[in-house]
């Protein structure tokens, strides 16, 4: 946000004197500067190409109908379709972490910028949400199995979604809170002169003022969760077919199929990893890009 | 959210009846989840260190400072796991944070307005990417090409002092360079889009004062941007290692999981993250083998959070300085 609000940067032009006003010297290094600047640039772009050509040409041949649908070969050599389970759990979980995730986040937030106004106890839970948010996220996994999976004693897609939910928590705080602190105090003064309480104040008119932006901040959440693999990987066990119970038996995923299938050497298995690479890009691009159209109508919409 | 209408009937006849204990029990509703980040944090600590106990009883302090790790033999030692967590991150920082910085100022200082917004949305797909897409595309695509690269290189430098030893003695495409090659590319979104935003609260009055006297572009980047700005950009760059150092998926699938303490940088070694995601499920339950990998997690824990809140502190500080929030 701050970039729009300072004036357009580029408003200080650098002053363009007759080529003998300045030393060729400087004139070289100011030159070589931002040919350095274009070069770090292309650094960045040129793998990012060669990564997205690899998994769009790879992946486009194993994808079809038939792969999104049916099972995994339970043998890794065997070629041909199957990361149906894969894409089954990957909703499935990441539907669940959302649901989890998203209502406590938001009402953390409310805490936080509502009721906390800036109390020490509101500054620590910001902080903290801030500390979470840079607990990496194999250590959730390692958590969930600690507290989850080793006091059921087994595997589940419930168990991947709670730690799933632990990696979304402090994003959503995050975002929510940001969104929150962009609603017009005004607002909530009108709510109060009319004889709402603060709850009704909250539910009614300050959350649907920040709906946008924070349906948009979830969205990113949920992009996010639904790529990660190493969260799942002590939780949710394996399957080759359906589980679409999230409570009992083993699951998995399209990140934590990938996973697996790219550390074997079989045509087959490798043709599978790069299929699921390619739905799961789609599946998070296509996330993405619905936060983006969603926060391009951030705001405050008459009611 | 459904707030908007639904629950309007619902908290009006609550409200109507009995207001304070509504509104009493929302605030409390909303506490409470703000609390839960404080309970996850703490249980995270708990959970993991009671299960990390009997290793860390075992091994004593050489966990830390061994680097002999044989589950066989019930002996582990964690020190090359750290080290491969330290050096692998640090080149990230070490190739990323340049590549980052000449982002962020063509974003800001150079680029015409018209091409920043495709820029941004370019540099942040790579944030977009899946850890394990990044790992998939580089064991199974770039792995052979740079060890070859690799190999020319090693050769060409042997002999060398220094260079010798960080690019000599053998060379594998799964390496601890590579590792660091990646984990660059991951951590450049985030540390573009931070110093990004720390050069935008550079004031136009600084900038302005450079020029008139005369500065050329980039003198006036050296003197106003980069001076101005130093402090929010070590806290992106701190922030950015943090990342790296707990960064799973793509490093598993190419570091070479041989866990080794050495200078040469072509060569395999391992990480904390990726040895727990890499033999953890051959664990078995309550074992001792597994309390020591869960031991490392303790340890990696407590590394990110330290580097966590080193670079929160310092961003918070460059904060109040550039009087604009990050």
């Amino acid at each position: 946000m701050t970039t729009l609000a300072t004036p357009p940067t580029t408003e200080p032009e650098a002053p363009s004197l007759g080529g003998g006003a300045i030393s060729f010297g400087r004139r070289f290094r100011n030159t070589l500067a931002t040919a350095l600047m274009v070069v770090a640039l292309a650094l960045a772009l040129i793998p990012l190409g060669f990564l997205m050509y690899y998994v769009v040409k790879r992946g486009s041949e194993s994808l079809s109908w038939a792969f999104l649908t049916k099972p995994i070969p339970v043998v890794q050599r065997h070629l041909g379709p199957g990361m149906g389970p894969a894409v089954v759990g990957t909703l499935l979980i990441t539907f669940a972490a959302t649901m989890m995730a998203v209502p406590l986040g938001i009402l953390g937030a409310v805490y936080v910028v509502e009721y906390g106004a800036d109390n020490r106890l509101a500054r620590v839970i910001r902080f903290l949400g801030d500390v979470m948010a840079g607990v990496p996220s194999i250590i959730m996994g390692l958590f969930i199995y600690t507290v989850w999976v080793i006091r059921f004693h087994h595997f589940s897609g419930f168990a991947g979604a709670l730690a799933l939910a632990c990696l979304m928590l402090p994003i959503v705080i995050r975002s929510t809170e940001s969104m929150l602190r962009l609603v017009a105090p005004d607002l909530r003064e009108a709510s109060y002169a009319l004889g709402a309480s603060k709850s009704r104040t909250v539910l009614t008119v300050v959350l649907p003022a920040a709906a946008a932006g924070i349906t948009s901040g979830c969205l990113l959440a949920v992009a996010r969760a639904a790529g990660e693999t190493a969260p799942l990987l002590f939780t949710i066990g394996i399957v080759t077919r359906n589980n679409f119970n999230l409570f009992k038996g083993s699951n998995t995923t399209l990140a934590a199929q990938i996973f697996t299938n790219a550390q074997v050497l079989f045509p087959g298995a490798q043709a599978r990893a790069w299929g699921a690479a390619l739905t799961l890009i789609l599946l998070v691009l296509i996330l993405t890009v619905l936060a983006r159209l969603v926060s391009g109508r951030l705001t405050v919409t008459s009611r | 959210m459904a707030t908007a209408t639904s629950p309007d009937g619902a908290t009006s006849r609550l409200a109507a009846k009995r207001p304070a204990i509504a509104d009493s029990s929302f605030r409390v509703l909303s506490l409470a989840c703000g609390l839960l980040v404080l309970v996850i944090l703490a249980l995270i600590a708990f959970a993991m260190t009671a299960r990390a106990v009997p290793a860390f009883r075992h091994s004593g302090v050489s966990f830390i400072t061994s680097s002999t790790w044989n589950p066989a033999a019930d002996e582990y030692g964690a020190l090359a796991f750290i080290y491969g967590t330290l050096v692998t991150s640090l080149l990230a920082v070490l190739i990323g944070v340049p590549v980052s910085v000449g982002i962020a100022l063509l974003l800001t200082e150079v680029a015409p307005g018209s091409i920043r917004r495709p820029i941004i949305y370019l540099v942040d797909l790579l944030a977009a990417i899946p850890s394990v897409v990044y790992g998939l595309w580089a064991l199974l695509v770039l792995v052979k090409p740079i060890d070859s690269l690799y190999g020319s290189i090693s050769s060409a430098v042997s002999g060398i002092p220094v260079l010798d030893s960080l690019f000599g003695g053998g060379h594998n495409g799964k390496s601890l360079f590579t590792a660091g090659l990646i984990l660059a590319l991951m951590i450049t979104p985030i540390v573009t889009s931070l110093t990004r935003e720390v050069f935008a609260t550079v004031p136009a009055a600084q900038k302005e004062a450079a020029y008139a006297l005369g500065a050329t572009r980039w003198e006036m980047i050296r003197g106003s941007v980069l001076t101005y700005g130093r402090s929010g950009v070590v806290g992106a760059v701190m922030l950015g290692l943090a990342r790296a150092m707990g960064e799973t998926i793509a490093v598993a699938l190419i570091v070479g999981s041989s866990p080794q303490v050495t200078s040469h940088l072509f060569k395999s070694g391992d990480t904390m993250a990726a040895v727990i995601a890499n033999s953890f499920n051959e664990s078995t339950q309550g074992s001792l083998y597994q309390s020591a990998l869960i031991g490392l997690g303790v340890v990696l824990f407590a590394l990110t959070i330290v580097v966590n809140l080193s670079a929160r502190s310092v961003l918070s500080r460059a904060e109040k300085r550039l009087g604009a929030p990050l």
